[in-house]
């Protein structure tokens, strides 16, 4: 069972679920952080991750001395990573994204391969109260624009990890609904939409499960923050929503100071109380029994 | 012309909420004296300002961004030649046909040119739509990427360079950016050409793990970084930190902001924070004294970046 955690607003909530839930999850489990440009879960649940692979992107190299400068490379090239001066050709690779049109059109073998490092995977185990599981992150490098060969990198790599043991995955998502979170939950079993019943965060949610909705994954929906003073109709508004659409609102966490304190300090927010502990135990539970019932792949 | 960008790294730590008062403040809001700004929400994945500015647009544009691939399975003669040159796997091999997932199409063009049937189409990609629009504050630009769509990097530079193109025309000192969350394509978009960046920090492991990312990214572009530390009282140790972290880079720290429920109340009400009676809005009004001096300041030592 492959759990996404997603949101279109950022801040609503992924990463605390995902950690808390990755800390309490009753099955084998592996927590994977895909959210590459802002990687956070691994501050809550502090793995030990020994492994660390580069991941590059093959962009071309000119050998100058096999160029003609027939410009076939410049002309294929969609991003205008390759320009030609007069009888000179010159290679961006920062523009590169990696399509390899260059060196299928290029008549005289005049392109080398050449690398530019996007970023770096990390993997490892975690263990939380109790709990153990493995652990698997992205991370860009810094300047780095390109995020979804990175990402993509990450999905195959899980996807080897699950083919050895089939453990449940819970997957804390980029925020937004543009690439980097289509692609991740394109690989989901179910998508958990966190939602904040904030103007901000019901008017994200929505476009988010616009997005999700394509993608083929069961989505359900955690309402995060709920209860604060003054918003009981933003509360409200999420509920009804969610019910007209049949979307399973599997777990209202209301707003609690001590909870946000709690993440503030790094902790985990099931561990701030007997009382939020067991609300993310019933979440499990409830998401447990979805898998059971239903999901694409289970 | 000074262009400031509200930043943060990490989503959620009250970008919009902040933009929007310094959108106000910026206008002339809470002394009288108007002045023309140009707004611009970058956030083009999750749009929130809008909520705050209720902008009445007056121009609608259609976004195209690129192309994708489309095999037309009538001319296509299955030979596979284009799964095997696509680097995205976006070519799905299903039962007898060929067929493009256009979420993975990256849109290359190199299976279109190289297809030795000739049977793949290579149309514009309509990614979604968007505006120029008039707001109380000022005029505005903004958009909405459709859902599932990319190329938001591409939007935001498109959407800049509709800011400036207001901003000379009114006249306008000021562009006033909200950014959206991450260090990644859009942000790097976002930060191109900036005068200054305002980072939006809450004192929580991500809060500080992502700035510290996207200020790396701002050192990188050498755009100078002030910081505004909201929801300072969560964590004071890790704000007494941050702000002494800030100090040793040479950075200012325009405003702690405590939490507040203020926030929340002034989004419901569609409102800026500081055209309500919270007590925040004194403390983003000396924010934004700090930001619109160092912005003059660092607007001094470059040349415009038209």
């Amino acid at each position: 069972m492959r759990i996404v955690f997603a949101s279109g607003k950022g801040g609503a909530g992924k990463t605390t679920v995902t950690a808390s839930l990755a800390a309490l999850w009753p099955r084998p489990v592996i927590a994977a952080d895909c959210d590459v440009e802002a990687p956070n879960l691994h501050l809550f649940l502090a793995p030990d991750l020994p492994e660390h692979a580069a991941i590059t992107l093959d962009v071309p190299v000119l050998n100058a001395e096999k160029c003609t400068a027939c410009g076939a490379c410049k002309d294929i090239c969609q991003y205008r990573a390759i320009a030609r001066f007069g009888r000179k050709v010159l290679v961006f690779p920062d523009m590169c994204h990696g399509c390899g049109g260059c060196f299928a059109v290029c008549p005289e073998g005049a392109l080398d391969t050449g690398k530019r490092e996007l970023g770096a995977l990390e993997e490892g185990t975690f263990s939380a109260a109790g709990a153990r599981g493995r652990f698997i992150m992205g991370r860009t490098r810094i300047g780095e624009a390109m995020t979804p060969p990175l990402l993509r990198a990450l999905l195959a790599r899980l996807e080897n990890m699950t083919a050895q043991a089939g453990d449940d995955v819970l997957i804390d998502s980029p925020p937004g609904v543009s690439c980097p979170a289509m692609t991740v939950a394109g690989r989901a079993d179910m998508a958990v939409l966190v939602a904040e019943p904030t103007p901000f965060g019901f008017h994200d949610f929505k476009l988010a499960h616009a997005a999700f909705a394509r993608t083929g994954a069961e989505l359900a929906v955690v309402m995060n923050r709920s209860g604060m003073e003054g918003n009981e109709a933003g509360d409200a508004a999420l509920r009804a929503w969610c019910a007209e659409r049949r979307l399973p609102l599997l777990a209202e966490l209301p707003f609690d100071r001590a909870a946000a304190e709690q993440y503030a300090g790094g902790g985990l927010i099931a561990r701030t109380s007997p009382l939020w502990e067991r609300r993310f135990r019933a979440l499990a539970e409830a998401l447990l029994q979805r898998a059971e019932q239903g999901g694409r792949h289970a | 012309m000074r262009e400031i960008v509200v930043i943060s790294g990490k989503g959620g730590t009250g970008k919009t909420s902040v933009c929007a008062a310094l959108a106000h403040l910026a206008s002339g809001g809470m002394t009288d004296a108007g002045k023309n700004i140009v707004i611009c929400d970058l956030d083009v994945d999750a749009p929130d300002l809008h909520l705050l500015l209720s902008p009445a647009p007056r121009r609608r544009e259609a976004f195209i961004s690129g192309n994708e691939a489309e095999i037309s399975p009538e001319v296509c003669i299955r030979c596979g030649k284009c799964a095997g040159l696509c680097k995205f796997g976006a070519v799905l091999h299903e039962e007898d046909a060929f067929v493009i997932d256009p979420m993975r199409c990256e849109g290359c063009g190199v299976c279109f040119r190289l297809c030795p049937a000739g049977a793949i189409a290579f149309p514009e990609r309509e990614c979604g739509e968007w505006y120029i629009s008039d707001t109380r504050f000022g005029v505005m630009a903004h958009a909405l990427l459709n859902p599932g769509q990319e190329n938001s990097g591409r939007l935001v530079s498109l959407l800049k360079q509709q800011a400036r193109e207001l901003a000379r025309e009114n006249g306008a000192e000021t562009i006033l950016c909200d950014g959206s969350p991450g260090v990644g394509c859009p942000v790097i978009s976002s930060l191109s050409g900036a005068t200054l960046a305002v980072a939006v920090v809450e004192p929580t492991p991500s809060g500080v793990h992502d700035f510290e990312r996207v200020a790396a990214l701002c050192d990188h572009f050498r755009i100078p970084v002030t910081l505004i530390i909201n929801k300072a009282d969560l964590n004071p140790a890790e704000t007494a930190r941050i702000r002494a972290l800030a100090g040793e880079k040479g950075r200012t720290v325009a405003a702690e902001l405590p939490f507040s429920p203020d926030v929340t109340r002034a989004m419901i009400a569609g409102k800026a924070l500081t055209e309500t009676d919270s007590p925040l809005a004194g403390l983003l009004a000396g924010a934004w004294k700090t930001i619109d001096g160092l912005a003059a300041q660092a607007a001094s030592h470059k040349t415009p970046n038209l």
